[in-house]
């Protein structure tokens, strides 16, 4: 699906004043990142957002107060926390993170996942109360309910996931911070992203392309969205 | 085989010749084909598009893969500090010399070098135009308050200007001085934007001279102005004894190859709108010491 997106992105529609390889790169950088970083959000989100959403449990109401501080969190201090996590001298040090796309995915990742979770949450605790007194009637296990809560509260999930999307894929500080914003000297991107290489462009005055890849940017988030909704029915 | 006995050569080579200190267990039989040098450099070096012309050149040549962090001197150095570059590209000699002291930094040598220049727009209102003392020059546009954009990030450039206002015995201040805490290139689009001042490397001046209104108000040694725009730059390898896992061998292959004929050529012939934009400065008849350690080194030990 990335691969499909990025030929879809970079068509030839117009001429673009550099190399179309570096472009295409950098589009895959961006999907590749806050793709990966949105499905393992995901992942852990709907577990969590269900937890939080039924179970009684001691600091629940903390856990609710931490997931919607977290959707606010500033995303050069999230930037800064990894670097400081995945740096030679950090705990995560000898697995040499820093500078590389799974750095970026895991600050992508921190960013996302309260999102997904709290407007996720809001979602399956909006579900009627009777859908899963008539599945816990129907014999089901506490398995088959949260499935079926997942189910009818699928829209509000949705809406969740783009969310925690447009958060990665259209931010820059702690990508910039942990990444780099390294591209190869034959203009190939290693951790160039396309918020990253609009920055870069604008630093140095090249504002035309730094306009041509914030288009790009916003097709993608349109295209991805549009992708979602037909996913959906249309029904969002 | 050739290329693998070649670098080798090279890393135990330069290992021993250049500083004498500093040789790791396995340089004899280096594999660095498959690994990825880290360099972070400045965005004075990175912005003009040197570094990729060199790294190319480099990667051609050795078949290991080069990634380039920029930043600006001051972040580039504290990127070395952690260990999570292996080489490190910089304009701020004192900088440098403090990174080395700490033990961060070895094998440190000289590489290339072009100049400062004050930029300012046309009606020159701090009437500073075409002098040959850079010091003065400040004291005007202190003096009639004119714009001046500040880098103010720690950057070489940030450094050099620094050390021009001490030499000229003023603290800027006021509403005139603004520290923009950013790269060159914004910095020249900002201060075009203000019809304002600020210190400029050439070359990044240069590969923005099109875009920009602004123009060259005091020139520096290439163009026969002061001494003190002079702007060197040197290459120093991280310590691989402080941070085991740096990649030395290819810092030093790296570091040789740039101060290498092959490596200097790139850089004498890198032109920019024809304009060339950095001199090379490592090859020398007779070198000199204090380029690979503290310029007050040999004084402070003896």
């Amino acid at each position: 699906m990335v691969g499909a997106i990025v030929e879809l992105a970079t068509l030839p529609l117009v001429e673009f004043p550099f190399e179309s390889n570096y472009v295409r790169s950098i589009v895959y950088v961006s999907l590749y990142v806050s793709l990966t970083a949105v499905l393992l959000s995901t992942l852990v989100s709907l577990p969590v957002a269900m937890l939080v959403g039924f179970a009684e449990f001691p600091g629940r109401r903390l856990a609710i107060a931490l997931i919607n501080t977290g959707m606010g969190l500033p995303s050069v201090v999230v930037g800064l926390a990894v670097l400081f996590l995945v740096s030679n001298q950090g705990p995560l040090g000898t697995f040499d993170l820093v500078f590389t796309k799974e750095a970026m995915i895991m600050s992508q990742f921190v960013l996302a996942t309260p999102v997904i979770t709290g407007v996720s949450l809001a979602a399956v605790t909006g579900v009627d109360e009777g859908v899963r007194d008539a599945s816990y009637a129907l014999g089901g296990t506490r398995l088959d309910v949260a499935l079926v809560t997942i189910k009818e509260a699928r829209y509000g999930i949705a809406t969740g996931v783009l969310a925690g999307l447009g958060r990665a894929i259209s931010e820059v500080g702690s990508v910039l911070i942990v990444g780099g914003n390294i591209a190869g000297a034959d203009g190939t991107a290693i951790t160039r992203t396309l918020t990253t290489a609009i920055q870069l462009e604008a630093r140095q005055g090249r504002f035309e392309l730094a306009l041509v890849l914030g288009a790009i940017l916003l097709v993608l988030v349109l295209l991805v969205n549009a992708v979602v909704l037909r996913l959906g029915g249309g029904r969002i | 085989m050739h290329r693998r006995e070649f670098v080798a050569t090279l890393g135990v080579g330069g290992a021993v010749a250049i500083a004498g200190c500093g040789d790791t267990d396995d340089s004899g039989d280096a594999e660095i084909t498959d690994e990825t040098l880290t360099l972070t450099t400045t965005t004075s070096t990175y912005d003009t598009g040197l570094v990729d012309e060199l790294t190319l050149a480099f990667e051609e040549r050795f078949g290991a893969e080069v990634a380039v962090v920029n930043e600006g001197t001051g972040a580039a150095l504290d990127t070395g500090r952690r260990g999570d570059a292996d080489v490190v590209m910089v304009h701020a000699r004192s900088l440098e010399d403090e990174f080395i002291r700490e033990g961060y930094g070895v094998n440190r040598r000289d590489l290339m070098f072009n100049d400062f220049v004050v930029v300012g727009p046309d009606d020159d209102p701090a009437g500073i135009d075409g002098t040959s003392d850079v010091t003065e020059a400040f004291r005007s546009i202190a003096d009639f308050e004119s714009v001046f954009v500040s880098r103010g990030d720690s950057s070489g450039t940030h450094a050099k200007e620094r050390e021009l206002w001490e030499v000229a015995g003023l603290e800027p201040g006021g509403e005139w001085y603004r520290e923009a805490g950013s790269g060159m290139g914004q910095v020249l689009v900002q201060t075009d934007q203000s019809d304002g001042y600020t210190l400029a490397d050439r070359g990044s001046f240069l590969s923005m001279r099109s875009q920009l209104s602004i123009g060259i108000r005091v020139e520096g040694p290439i163009q026969d102005g002061p001494e003190l725009l002079a702007n060197p730059y040197g290459i120093v390898a991280v310590n691989p004894a402080v941070h085991d896992n740096v990649a030395y061998d290819l810092a030093l292959a790296y570091i040789g190859f740039l101060t290498s004929q092959a490596g200097q050529d790139v850089i004498e012939s890198y032109t920019v709108d024809g304009e060339q934009l950095f001199f090379p400065r490592a090859l020398s008849a007779e070198p000199n010491f204090e380029q690979y350690v503290p310029e007050d080194w040999m004084r402070e030990e003896g």
